[in-house]
């Protein structure tokens, strides 16, 4: 009897063989069928004519210059937010304050709110028909259907991402390291480099991807702030929708299949990177 | 260096931590902070490292004001209760940490802090642990680090919170030992707390007894043995 005991193979939480495939089968069909089958669809409709037609679809200006513009309002969106995510979740979680969770709130509040309603505040705030809007565009500074529009949209709807990533895993850490780097005479800068940094990179990277990842894909906020100018306001989102309302529908799904492909490339710089730092990751999670 | 309190006392919002105590530590001792949970302890000795201000008081370093120093002005050695290791480095830079972080004009070269980190790995009987990261050691080793680490910048004080609290009973005693050691060999002024009468009395030259943010006595753990100064001290102290 005693025999059993010693040489079973399965750990204890395990449960029964049928409970297990049919959970992992459960998942797998969803994940097949929600996530997968979506994303090859996007791919086999971009290719229906060819590598060649999608590619040339590519080359018209329009598109081009929806590309050039989402890389650009992400590449301005995510640092600023990632700044402002860190500083947040500093200020939260390292000092005491009267209206701590009011800010907590604040902070989810571009979860809560539509994208568009977000959108429409903007046009409302800095539109032509404002105090502040008309005075804006009278100096040749205007917001609303331009460039810094879709960069206020985009930071609007994508601020919760790094804040709300790293607030658990810094509240997790207390102050213990950094009040032992205190006593060991390091300075505020290099305790939150070498210190706090380190110990929430992780959470602020994945904060970072979903945040460049949103940024990249708005469309709600972007599509009311924004008016959807072709070559001048339109991002990829937007563009695809375009493409796809003139029916032609290979320029909206090879758009729509590089968007794809540049959140897979996010995805895959994250686990390029948790595969190359798997000793630290594994050396630092136990504890 | 000895450290010497006058009235300090510390209020968190509504809750009294400590009423106005005062204390005298000689240069060179091993003094022990004994009290039930709740008692203070820790407010003391992160006061005394300059983590927490105090609502009223002076601290005295060797008779100079130290109550307004910052933590890095202060130079104390503290071991934390949970030893606060730094995570992502190994133990090598976790030692090596204070010496990195002084300023240039004050800062050894990398060959003189290997050198130095080395010799503590010794004095802590780990030689050979340096390249390994924290999360891969024993509560007992994890504990020794910490120490040396507080020990690598020199400090004028050494400062631990309960630095056996978390490790069994036979660890524990061997590692009381270890701290006797290295008190002796550094000389430093040191100050440990601990609710373990057994602890306090054994290893301490000074014991300080305190219950609900008050001192209830001091003295040579022989002194509190024979001639303890309250009930509390009595059934605090009795094995
Ligand atoms: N940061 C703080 N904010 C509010 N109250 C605090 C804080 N730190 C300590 N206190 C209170 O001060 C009192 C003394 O706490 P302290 O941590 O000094 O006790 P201790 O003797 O170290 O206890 P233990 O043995 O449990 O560690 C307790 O009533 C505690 O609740
Ligand atoms: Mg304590």
């Amino acid at each position: 009897m005693s025999e059993i005991a010693y040489t079973r193979a399965v750990p204890v939480t395990s449960e029964p063989p049928l409970v297990r495939y049919l959970a992992i089968g459960v998942a797998l069909v969803f994940v097949a069928l929600f996530l997968f089958a979506p994303l090859v669809t996007v791919f086999a409709e971009a290719l229906k004519q060819g590598w060649l037609a999608s590619i040339d679809t590519l080359r018209l200006p329009d598109a081009q210059a929806a590309i050039r513009m989402t890389l650009t309002i992400a590449a301005i969106a995510v640092p600023i937010n990632a700044a402002f995510g860190i500083a947040a979740a500093w200020a939260i979680t390292k000092f005491d304050f009267p209206a701590k969770s009011f800010v907590m709130t604040l902070i989810d509040l571009p979860f809560s709110v539509s994208p568009v309603v977000a959108g429409l505040m903007l046009v409302l705030l800095f539109g032509a028909n404002s105090t502040l809007g008309g005075w804006l565009i009278a100096n040749d500074m205007p917001i609303v259907f331009a460039f810094p529009g879709i960069v206020l949209a985009t930071l609007f709807v994508t601020f919760p991402f790094v804040a709300r990533e790293i607030i658990p895993v810094m509240i997790e850490q207390g102050r213990a390291e950094e009040e032992a780097a205190l006593t060991l005479g390091a300075s505020g800068w290099r305790i939150f480099f070498i210190v706090t940094l380190p110990n929430i990179r992780w959470a602020l990277l994945y904060g970072i991807l979903l945040c460049n990842a949103r940024a990249m894909g708005e469309f709600g906020a972007v599509a009311v702030v924004s008016g959807k100018i072709r070559g001048q306001t339109a991002t990829m989102p937007t563009m695809v929708e375009m493409f796809y309302n003139e029916y032609l529908s290979v320029a909206a799904f090879t758009l729509a299949a590089v968007l794809a492909m540049l959140a897979l490339l996010t995805l895959l710089l994250k686990s390029l990177l948790e595969w190359r730092h798997a000793d630290v990751l594994a050396a630092t999670r136990r504890h | 260096m000895n450290i010497e309190i006058e009235e300090l006392a510390k209020e968190f919002g509504q809750t009294r931590a400590l009423y106005p105590v005062s204390l005298s530590m000689p240069s060179g001792a091993l003094v022990a902070l004994l009290g039930p949970s709740g008692s203070g302890k820790t407010t003391l000795l992160r006061i005394l490292g300059g983590l927490e201000f105090p609502t009223s008081g002076r601290v005295l370093f060797s008779g100079e004001d130290a109550t307004g120093l910052s933590v890095q002005e202060r130079r104390a050695g503290f071991v934390f209760q949970s030893y606060a290791l730094f995570k992502h480095m190994t133990v090598f830079e976790n030692i090596a940490y204070g010496l990195r972080a002084r300023k240039r004009r004050e800062r050894p070269t990398e060959a003189e802090i290997g050198r130095r980190v080395n010799k503590l790995l010794d004095l802590i009987q780990l030689p050979d642990i340096g390249p390994r990261y924290t999360s891969q050691l024993s509560g007992g080793q994890r504990q020794r680090v910490a120490l040396a680490r507080a020990l690598a910048i020199e400090p004028r004080i050494l400062l631990l919170d309960e630095p056996f609290g978390a490790l069994d009973a036979k660890v524990r005693k061997e590692l009381r030992q270890g701290l006797r050691e290295i008190h002796d060999r550094t000389g430093l002024t040191t100050v440990f707390v601990t609710h373990d009468q057994e602890e306090a009395m054994e290893l301490a030259d000074l014991v300080v007894v305190m219950s609900m943010g008050r001192i209830e006595q001091v003295g040579k753990p022989a002194e509190i043995r024979a001639k303890p100064a309250s009930d509390f001290v009595r059934d605090f102290t009795a094995a």
